[in-house]
């Protein structure tokens, strides 16, 4: 199993370098920071600008691959470079990666285990009642884009503080300004306000992997093994969890590395409605100013995090699937 | 016993001379008028593709003039979905919007379905180095954030107009649809057919295109129906940011960025657009899902074949008994699978 990883890990590497020189080249002749600061008042000499950019490394009369040798030799220093206000891009970067994990983990997360257990649970109950509601809601679901689900909620909240004279539900930031009280109280303050992105970006998770869930469980129900472990005396809940639910996870757990972009770029749109200060807020900010550091960095977080969550699929994987290790 | 041999459906082949009983386009059509999903979905499409290309006629306003006369109006016998704040018909404007909406939408599916198919035939076909470069290159691509790449470049493509972010939203749709083909044609390729057309001599592009595409024709009808749908939330998404559609051009995504901040005062510059846009997706996703039974009994969709296990199975279980020989002859009732 441990060679298996190993040579996943060493894919995911050469995958992860490539990816992100491909990023770093398209970042930097897409953008143009030069017409960021031609834009400044006063207008700063052409001089002044020429230097500017070079010490940001950001010269678009510098060779491309010039460029990101410099700011793949500062990235080993754990340097990610300069954004275009000068200022340090892990500064704006170690702010807002935990505002947007919180989100991006508790919302994918939700999504799966909810998501694979509606599956599950539908599959089991098929044509019932319970089933047919939830095929409908989630194709309702799968058809509204996370951004209108997220204005929905929005417009829901605004409602209900229209409608009760106050905030109920907070729907803009991550935490309260100048909220005094103990760790209790922020915590619930935190919990409150990540109640609606949350389910903004869990819902969609969640329909889509109910529907993956449940037909695979229902190719799994009618297998021979099923009956088999029933036959030779499995209660019907024993056999479904042990060998069926295990079978049909297997699946899901490589459309879950993969799914995780998509949860991403919901979390952008999310992040953005909502008013959180987070990578998604700090993307749309950072290609607006033409900062190409700090649009590099954003996609190093995405490509880690879409490796990462792929290794743990794999490692889920071969866990679960024996064959695999071998 | 017998329900076994009754439950295979399978039409013969026909012997030469005499006429067909059932054709598979009947058959498939058949089955797909039986499931009321898919016909309502079907239904829905052709409304709205009549509303996106026949409304723009039945009403006197057009998208861009404004009406100062009415400002900020809820719907009314003049302007059916009301207007916005400098007097634009929402209505006309709406039904624009889809229309272009409709078209990226389809565009999109088109070309990526196109690209993934190529792609996914030639890795699965030559197999060996040209399969490891090209699904290094899907990976890649599947790593990348697609949405990042998208909003960086479209700025720069502001001057060649929406047809440059259909070529650009299908360059990001295509990897899983061609990781999937290429599966399908790896297992295609060691069948006989396949061998036989090799051994005749026939050159490796001419058995993709006769021998590969068709048989994974069913996987990609569905597939490219439900990739309109995505297009189209895709479309929408980068339209509301700012990255695709840009005004005065409006699609459904420029809309809903319009109405977004009026929602709660004037819903209707909002919940129209929405509610289109929320149709259109899940009337195409309805489809895609009976198109998927349709053309294929066997995928795990909405077989019929479990609702009498299942029935059964429950009955075994309520009377707690242990493996009979009554519960086994009804579960043996279970059509056999006609994968090959």
């Amino acid at each position: 199993m441990l060679r298996y990883l190993a040579k996943r890990l060493s894919y995911y590497a050469a995958l992860l370098i490539a990816a992100v020189f491909l990023a770093y080249a398209i970042s930097a002749g897409a953008l143009q920071p030069r017409t960021y600061f031609d834009a400044k008042l006063p207008r700063p000499s052409a001089e002044s600008v020429e230097r500017q950019l070079t010490a940001l490394n950001l010269n678009d009369h510098t060779p491309v691959v010039e460029r990101f040798g410099h700011w793949a030799g500062g990235l080993l220093h754990g340097d990610l470079g300069r954004t275009i206000h000068d200022t340090p891009v892990t500064d704006d970067f170690g702010r807002r990666v935990w505002v947007s994990l919180r989100l991006l983990l508790l919302g994918s997360l939700l999504g799966t285990v909810l998501g694979v257990v509606a599956g599950a649970w539908s599959a089991v109950r098929q044509y019932r009642l319970s089933d047919r509601l939830l095929t409908v809601a989630s194709f309702v679901l799968l058809s509204t884009p996370v951004f209108l689900v997220a204005l929905f909620l929005k417009n829901g909240a605004i409602a209900a503080k229209d409608a009760a004279g106050h905030e109920v539900i907070p729907f803009t930031g991550y935490e309260t300004p100048g909220l005094t009280g103990g760790i209790g109280a922020h915590l619930a303050d935190w919990a409150l306000h990540l109640l609606l992105p949350t389910i903004s970006l869990a819902l969609g998770g969640l329909a889509t992997y109910s529907r993956y869930q449940r037909g695979i469980m229902l190719d799994v129900l009618g297998s021979d093994y099923l009956r088999t472990a029933e036959a030779k005396g499995l209660t019907r809940r024993r056999a479904l969890l042990k060998h069926g639910l295990r079978t049909a996870v297997i699946p899901m757990s490589t459309m879950f590395a993969y799914s995780f972009l998509g949860i991403f770029t919901g979390a952008i749109f999310t992040e953005t409605i909502f008013g959180w200060h987070g990578m998604g807020e700090w993307l749309i900010q950072s290609i607006n100013e033409q900062d190409v550091n700090s649009v590099v960095a954003i996609n190093l977080f995405t490509a880690v995090v879409v490796l990462a969550s792929g290794f743990l699929a794999d490692t889920l994987h071969a866990a679960l699937d024996p064959r695999v290790r071998s | 016993m017998t329900v076994v041999t009754a439950g295979s459906t399978t039409p013969a082949p026909a012997p030469a001379g005499r006429p067909r009983a059932t054709g598979r386009g009947r058959l498939v059509l058949a089955r797909l008028l039986a499931a009321r999903g898919a016909v309502v979905g079907a239904v829905l499409i052709l409304l709205l593709f009549a509303l996106a290309f026949g409304g723009p006629y039945l009403t006197p306003w057009d998208y861009a003039t404004p009406d100062f006369t009415a400002l900020h109006q809820p719907p009314s016998a003049a302007h059916w979905f009301g207007t916005n704040g400098v007097g634009q018909d929402v209505f006309a404007q709406t039904v624009r919007g889809l229309q272009k909406s409709l078209i990226i939408g389809l565009l999109v599916a088109l070309f990526s379905t196109v690209l993934a198919s190529l792609v996914g035939a030639c890795a699965g076909y030559f197999g060996g180095w040209a399969d490891r470069a090209l699904m290094f290159l899907v990976d890649l691509m599947l790593v990348f954030p697609s949405f990042l790449i998208i909003t960086v470049v479209s700025p720069r493509l502001r001057s060649s107009g929406w047809i440059a972010f259909v070529l650009l939203l299908a360059l990001f749709n295509w990897m899983i649809t061609a990781r999937v083909v290429r599966s399908m044609t790896i297992s295609l390729r060691e069948r006989e057919f396949v061998r036989a057309a090799r051994f005749m001599g026939v050159r490796p592009l001419r058995i993709i295109s006769r021998h590969i595409l068709p048989n994974v024709a069913s996987f990609l009808i569905v597939d490219a129906t439900i990739a309109v749908g995505g297009a189209v939330m895709s479309e929408t998404a980068l339209s509301y940011f700012g990255f695709g559609v840009r005004p005065p051009d409006v699609s459904l995504g420029t809309l809903l960025a319009a109405g977004t901040s009026e929602a709660p005062v004037f819903p209707w510059m909002f919940y129209f657009a929405a509610a289109l846009l929320v149709l259109f997706v899940l009337a195409v996703n309805l489809i895609g899902d009976g198109l998927r039974d349709a053309l294929d009994p066997t995928a795990g969709g909405a077989p019929r074949r479990f609702r009498r296990f299942r029935r059964s199975g429950s009955a075994t279980r309520s009377s707690r008994s242990t493996p009979s020989s009554s519960s086994h002859s009804s579960r043996s009732s279970r059509p056999q699978r006609r994968r090959p």
